[in-house]
């Protein structure tokens, strides 16, 4: 197999100029737009970021705890049919998760029918015994997903991980796009892009859209935060803000008689719709972790007894599950009808023998991930990894290999990043944020774009030095502006030349 | 919108820490003039009161350092061992700010976030004009967030940052009166003496009086003016008179925002009625640091009625 270049989502398969045809107007700005230019956008970018407390925590730093992600000044962009190609494939996605997550907790159909063992399910720490037979409001358990993807070509998205949970990153795509238009004005009149800026809105509105059937006309809907040193806490305080609905904290709610209430000046308050940013396990001290100071005692109750919505619910875990995502294009079919639109990397799941003597052979080449590991902790990148790495890998793969699954090392995407010696290809990977209310599925039209800041790593994460760039969705396909003129003059030329030919033969 | 009671408690204190930072800078500077910058410096004397005014005598004794201007200025400001600093406050206030984000402006917060990130890589304090510099700096920033607190949604968020503010400020200019108090009413001494001078335009600095009183009154530096004027006067915003109007103000905002009195309403308006029938001379008649105390006892029992009342106490 010939080894082709990582494509360039600015510049094509080539890597260097001349930029893909429809962003060439994004070609010139880069290439008029001197360097130290684009640093001192990307400094005063930075100087924002940190005036405005856009921190987040490092785990296993005494000291500095509080950072910023690093900006990268350079766009990356979808053309509009990328984009809604895209789109079709997430909503059948999430769709499918949703589908999904109804049955385990419910009928169970998908274990009966075989499609997946069964043991890896309810054997699986994930699955939460405890709300089996619950049903959400609605009937819609993941309201806000966040599906990680990795790109190969134009068309060639592929998903890494699904995150049915509390998908973190959305605060990125707005803050991002705020200091982009405030920095760079003048790529906003070159190129028509999809505004985010409704995300709040969105999010509000399906919120209310799944409020209990009694929270009246009017539900009240609140975000519920593990308080100011958790480190996605800048996040909580924006939505919050931004949807103008109150930020609170376990200590604030309280239950009485299944019912949420929050502690105001004027006295209690009820509360119908749940935004938590806190985990299962410290949800419910009565039902989960007993030691959780974080949670509320009894809001699983209230939950089941139709009073509150929890978004997204308790035990979504299941649904994104690293063990799980192996299947779910198994999942997608079965309850969509349709092949999946949108692939998996293939993966190998090393419970499985006949893959682990594959993974085992072809360990230099692989990706190993632990299946319940986060963050890029716990992982080999076969290709960088050193020889002793691989053969620790090795020995702990044949110990325990129900713990691990393996993906190959796909080409990932790059984009123009800002680098120490000017713009270079760096890797990026792609968070867009999907939302389910009872009113329908709904993409917005952005997301988080994770970039990998080392030459050649792969590795996005932010507590392993990536950064973010802001992602621009476009209105229209080809340019618009000037370039787009251009291309008109041309279209209008070439027909020119055509009908004369055509007169001359006959 | 309901204010949660939690909310309402760190807007609250938020408003008490940032004036108080507010306070401590200005003591600094005003101490600094009074010493380096005075035609005659007034040495340990002008840098132990300013320890007494902001209630760090105790804790500056114990770490044992010498009562030097950078000893005093860097135990004032850096020092977070104890919690009279000016970035223990600002650190207070940017906790309460960041538990609150959502009830604040972005411009109120990254002005707290800016003040405090002024000692993110403070060292030491250097000389008498990196002192002077950072004071600034500091005045700066509280005044953009006291702007940026104006220019908030008239709203609970916004008077419990300002009741917060009230109670601290009326506590502080009653202390630093209190502890100037042998300096206006001198034992045996020649009132208005040249040394007076230097120490009363130190008193008017600190709550940014200085031209105010020139516009007041016409009768040179006396100390029955500068009483009258820090007591009594509701025009003079550091004043006790106008910090206690401005505390019942505030408290009957929210009293028509939530349709309901209680405790804190009363007492504030008790003491509202008794420091409008004050007169400055009677004050000083039966005594000024008598006075002082009882009000500095009464604003704490406010304080902790305002907590019960807005069930966060």
């Amino acid at each position: 197999m010939g080894k082709r270049n990582a494509f360039d989502e600015i510049m094509g398969f080539s890597g260097a100029a001349p930029p893909r045809p429809a962003l060439a107007a994004l070609g010139e700005w880069l290439a008029d737009t001197p360097e130290h230019e684009l640093r001192r956008r990307q400094e005063a970018a930075e100087t924002t970021f940190r005036q405005l407390g856009i921190t987040f925590a490092v785990y296993g730093e005494s000291e500095a705890s509080e950072r910023i992600i690093p900006f990268d000044i350079v766009p990356r962009v979808f053309l509009k049919s990328e984009w809604d190609r895209l789109s079709e494939g997430l909503v059948q996605r999430v769709e499918a998760i949703n589908a999904f997550l109804d049955d385990i907790y419910g009928a169970r159909r998908i274990l009966d029918e075989g499609v997946l063992p069964a043991d890896l399910v309810l054997g699986n720490d994930q699955f939460r015994p405890e709300i089996a037979g619950i049903r959400p409001p609605h009937g819609i358990a993941a309201h806000i997903c966040g599906i990680d993807l990795v790109r190969t070509g134009p068309d060639e998205f592929f998903v890494l991980e699904d995150n049915a949970r509390t998908p973190s990153g959305v605060s990125y795509m707005l803050e991002n796009r705020e200091a982009m238009l405030r920095l760079c004005p003048e790529l906003f009149r070159e190129l028509r892009v999809a505004a985010v800026d409704s995300y709040p809105d969105l999010l509000l509105e399906t919120m209310k859209s799944v409020a209990p059937h009694g929270a009246g006309p009017t539900p009240r809907c609140v975000v519920l935060t593990p308080g100011h040193y958790n480190s996605a806490y800048y996040e909580h305080s924006f939505l919050a803000d931004s949807m103008g609905v109150e930020l609170v904290e376990g200590a604030d709610l309280i239950v009485d008689d299944d019912v949420v209430w929050m502690r105001t000046i004027e006295g209690l308050v009820k509360v119908d719709v749940i935004y938590r940013r806190i985990d299962d396990d410290y949800l419910d001290p009565l039902v989960f972790r007993i030691d959780s100071a974080l949670g509320v005692p009894g809001l699983i109750a209230a939950y089941a007894a139709g009073n509150v919505a929890i978004i997204n619910a308790p035990g979504n875990g299941i649904a994104d599950d690293k063990a799980i995502y192996s299947y779910m294009p198994e999942i997608v079919k079965f309850y969509n009808g349709a092949e999946a639109k949108l692939p998996n990397v293939e993966t190998f799941r090393c419970r499985e023998p006949s893959a682990l003597t594959y993974v085992l052979e072809n360990l230099p080449e692989l990706v190993v991930k632990l299946v319940d590991g986060s963050g890029g902790y716990g992982m080999l990148v076969g290709p960088t990894a050193s020889k002793a790495e691989i053969e620790t890998f090795r020995a702990a793969l044949i110990a325990e290999p129900q713990r691990y699954i393996a993906q190959p090392t796909l080409a990932l995407s790059t984009v123009p990043t800002m680098a120490d010696q000017g713009l270079a290809p760096r890797h990026v990977d792609f968070r867009p944020f999907v939302l389910s209310g009872s009113d329908g599925v709904r993409v917005v039209p952005g997301g988080l774009t994770r970039v990998a800041l080392k030459e050649g790593s792969l590795v996005v994460n932010s507590s392993q030095g990536g950064g973010t760039k802001d992602s621009f969705v476009l209105m229209d396909d080809g340019a618009s502006g000037s370039a787009q003129s251009q291309s008109a003059d041309g279209q209008t030329q070439t027909m020119g030349s055509m009908s004369q030919n055509q007169g001359g033969a006959a | 919108m309901m204010l949660l009671s939690r909310t309402a408690s760190s807007l609250y204190w938020l408003g008490r820490y940032i004036e108080r930072a507010d306070f401590i800078v200005r003591i600094v500077e005003a101490t600094v003039r009074l010493d380096v910058l005075s035609s005659r410096p007034a040495g340990e004397v002008a840098w132990s009161s300013a320890l007494t005014v902001t209630e760090t005598d105790a804790d500056f004794a114990e770490s044992g350092a010498a009562m030097t201007q950078t000893q005093v200025v860097k135990f004032l400001t850096l020092d977070t061992s104890h919690p009279g600093s000016v970035l223990h406050c600002l650190s207070r206030a940017r906790d309460n700010a960041r538990a609150v984000r959502t009830a604040l402006s972005r411009d109120a917060w990254t002005a707290i976030n800016r003040a405090w990130m002024i000692f993110e890589n403070h060292a030491g304090v250097g000389g008498t004009s990196a002192t002077l510099n950072m004071v600034e700096a500091v005045k700066n920033e509280t005044r953009g967030f006291e702007g940026a607190v104006h220019r908030m949604l008239r709203n609970q968020a916004t008077w419990f940052v300002r009741l917060g503010q009230a109670i601290e400020r009326a506590d502080n200019t009653a202390r630093l009166l209190d502890v100037k108090y042998h300096i206006l009413l001198p034992e045996g001494e020649k009132v208005g003496g040249v040394v007076d001078r230097d120490q009363w335009t130190t008193i008017l600095q600190t709550v940014s009086a200085v031209t105010a009183y020139r516009w007041l009154y016409s009768d040179g530096l006396r100390a029955a003016n500068v009483i009258d004027l820090l007591v009594t006067r509701k025009e003079m915003p550091r004043s006790l008179a106008a910090s206690v109007e401005e505390v019942v103000d505030i408290l009957g905002d929210l009293a028509r925002h939530t349709g309901a009195h209680g405790e804190a309403d009363r007492m504030a308006r008790m003491r509202e009625a008794r420091t409008t029938r004050t007169r400055s001379s009677e004050v000083i008649a039966s005594g000024l640091h008598q006075y002082l105390r009882s009000f500095i006892d009464e604003n704490a029992q406010l304080h902790g009625a305002i907590g019960r009342q807005f069930r966060f106490g």
